[in-house]
């Protein structure tokens, strides 16, 4: 369980986050939505400490992040696994070598047992005949299966996925949250997810979190989200007509 | 302005220490120190053998053509060659030039990965990016004054073949004056600079590549920025410790 409590974040005095509070659910995929620029990616790197927010704590099952010392830390985002909106492959290795890194560096594993898990992950993923290439070589979408292979490799307590399936066709993206709600009730695994992909939010939306301008302005699981009357909601989930429908049927129901 | 300088020197010895914190493994460490010496030092060896024996042949040229008395001896040429590559030429020059080679390959990849999220990705997987990206770039770099070897080699070999071939000098007349007067502490002086120039090399290219900002095009501008600065540097230890170890 990851407790997040009045978290603010500026940039040049330009504040993005106004006091986030809110709680990520041990086992469950919680989601961060909200439009573009609305301050997703920076909760997410507050939340793994890539950027130190000005005020507020984060607290990881128990341990606040901000009063740990920096072996600690270290020891802690050893059980972090994170998937960035970029992917953030090495590229300098292949896709085997990126997927195996976190075991090469954290683990005593042999290379044979590496590459055992790599192959199992990378299968995981539907990659099966990219081991030897580098991310150059493979297509976006190709590469965020990679990244997310990365990251659960060495079976994260803590998984963080910035926008994991954009740029993937939807059956891909679907395979992906699918994987991605699997491994997360498997293992039990608290999950957070950036998305401004509706369908993700009706797949695995087992809580959301509705973020706009800096602020929380709503907090619900996907079923709620389709009756709530918030308005700020309303208008960012029934952009699409498509979703207009699903409303209109969920709430004849 | 100054109390910006003065805030980039503190950040870049906090860097300094940072980068001996937490070590990485030593069985993934060692494959980065091959990688790195393979890219830097193997990788500068021709250019640099280039240079310096062309320079060495030129400086062997104008000390000739500007001998012009007859009563200056003409070993003067050998003399003045062996002198200029060893205590300047190579150490210092070849140092300037490798600030431009190895200096913007280092900002440009650190940069490049900073630009990327690949050391925010290190970061959160719980690795001292510092220590990973730089220590090996220092351990590589301890095979630096091989180099500069090489470099004083080619350069007097350079300057005794443009001197004997080009009719200026005689073999032996220059073999000579490269023996003469041999201080041995100008060799130790020498690579006692080299030594340092290569931890300037190592981390002040590194220090512009992982504190960048901004996308592609700063990781152009970090790495002009870097060569100025990594330039500058080098010039300034070298009259520093020239006045140290040679003056008074
Ligand atoms: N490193 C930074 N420096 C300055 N401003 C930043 C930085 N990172 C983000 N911002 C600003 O913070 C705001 C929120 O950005 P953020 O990347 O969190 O949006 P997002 O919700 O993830 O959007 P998207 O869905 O497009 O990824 C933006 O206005 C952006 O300009
Ligand atoms: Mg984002």
């Amino acid at each position: 369980m990851i407790e997040v409590k009045n978290i603010e974040k500026s940039f040049n005095g330009n504040k993005i986050l106004k006091g986030i509070s809110t709680v990520f659910e041990t086992g469950k995929t919680n989601l961060i939505i909200g439009q573009s620029g609305s301050g997703k990616t920076v909760l997410l790197k507050s939340l793994l400490g890539i950027h130190t927010p000005e005020s507020g704590t984060i607290s990881f099952d128990g341990r606040i992040y901000s009063e740990l010392n920096p072996d600690e830390k270290r020891e802690l985002r050893t059980e972090i696994g994170m998937v960035f909106q970029g992917s953030a492959l090495f590229d300098s290795m292949t896709v085997a070598e990126n997927v195996g890194f976190p075991l090469r560096m954290f683990t005593k594993d042999n290379n044979k047992k590496i590459q055992e898990r790599v192959d199992f992950v990378l299968k995981r993923v539907a990659l099966t005949d990219a081991h030897k290439k580098l991310p150059s070589e493979i297509s976006g979408g190709m590469q965020k299966r990679v990244a997310i292979a990365r990251a659960i490799v060495n079976n994260p307590k803590y998984l963080f996925c910035d926008e994991p399936n954009s740029g993937l066709d939807p059956n891909t993206a679907i395979l992906i949250d699918n994987l991605i709600k699997e491994i997360t009730e498997e293992y039990n695994i608290t999950t957070v997810i950036n998305t401004h992909d509706m369908n993700s939010v009706m797949e695995i939306g087992e809580k959301i979190l509705f973020l706009k301008d800096g602020l929380k302005a709503w907090e619900g699981n996907k079923d709620e989200i389709f009756r709530t009357d918030n308005e700020a909601v309303v208008a960012f989930v029934y952009s699409s007509n498509l979703f207009k429908k699903v409303r209109e049927a969920y709430l004849k129901e | 302005m100054l109390i910006r300088y003065i805030t980039q020197i503190g950040r870049y010895f906090l860097m300094l220490k940072e980068i001996f914190n937490k070590q990485t493994k030593w069985s993934v460490m060692k494959n980065l120190i091959f990688k790195e010496i393979d890219d830097l030092v193997i990788g500068s060896l021709g250019i640099v053998a280039f240079i310096s024996f062309f320079v060495g042949g030129v400086v062997a040229i104008q000390t000739a053509l500007n001998l012009t008395n007859p009563l200056i001896p003409k070993y003067l040429i050998g003399f003045a060659t062996r002198q200029s590559v060893i205590l300047e030429f190579a150490p210092t020059f070849i140092s300037v030039i490798m600030a431009g080679k190895m200096g913007s390959f280092i900002t440009s990849s650190i940069g490049t990965m900073r630009v990327t999220e690949q050391i925010d990705a290190l970061e959160v997987m719980g690795v001292n990016s510092l220590n990973y990206l730089v220590f090996p770039k220092i351990i590589a770099l301890l095979l630096y004054p091989f180099l500069i070897g090489i470099a004083m080699f080619l350069g007097v070999l350079g300057g005794w073949m443009a001197g004997v071939y080009g009719g200026f000098i005689s073999s032996a007349e220059f073999i000579n004056g490269t023996q003469m007067d041999f201080i041995p502490f100008h060799i130790a002086y020498a690579f006692i600079k080299t030594l340092i120039f290569a931890m300037l090399l190592a981390t002040i290219p590194s220090f512009h590549g992982y504190y960048m900002k901004g996308g592609a095009l700063e990781v152009g501008k970090a790495s002009t920025v870097s060569f100025v600065w990594t330039s500058v540097s080098i010039i300034l230890f070298n009259y520093i410790l020239t006045q140290l170890l040679l003056g008074s």
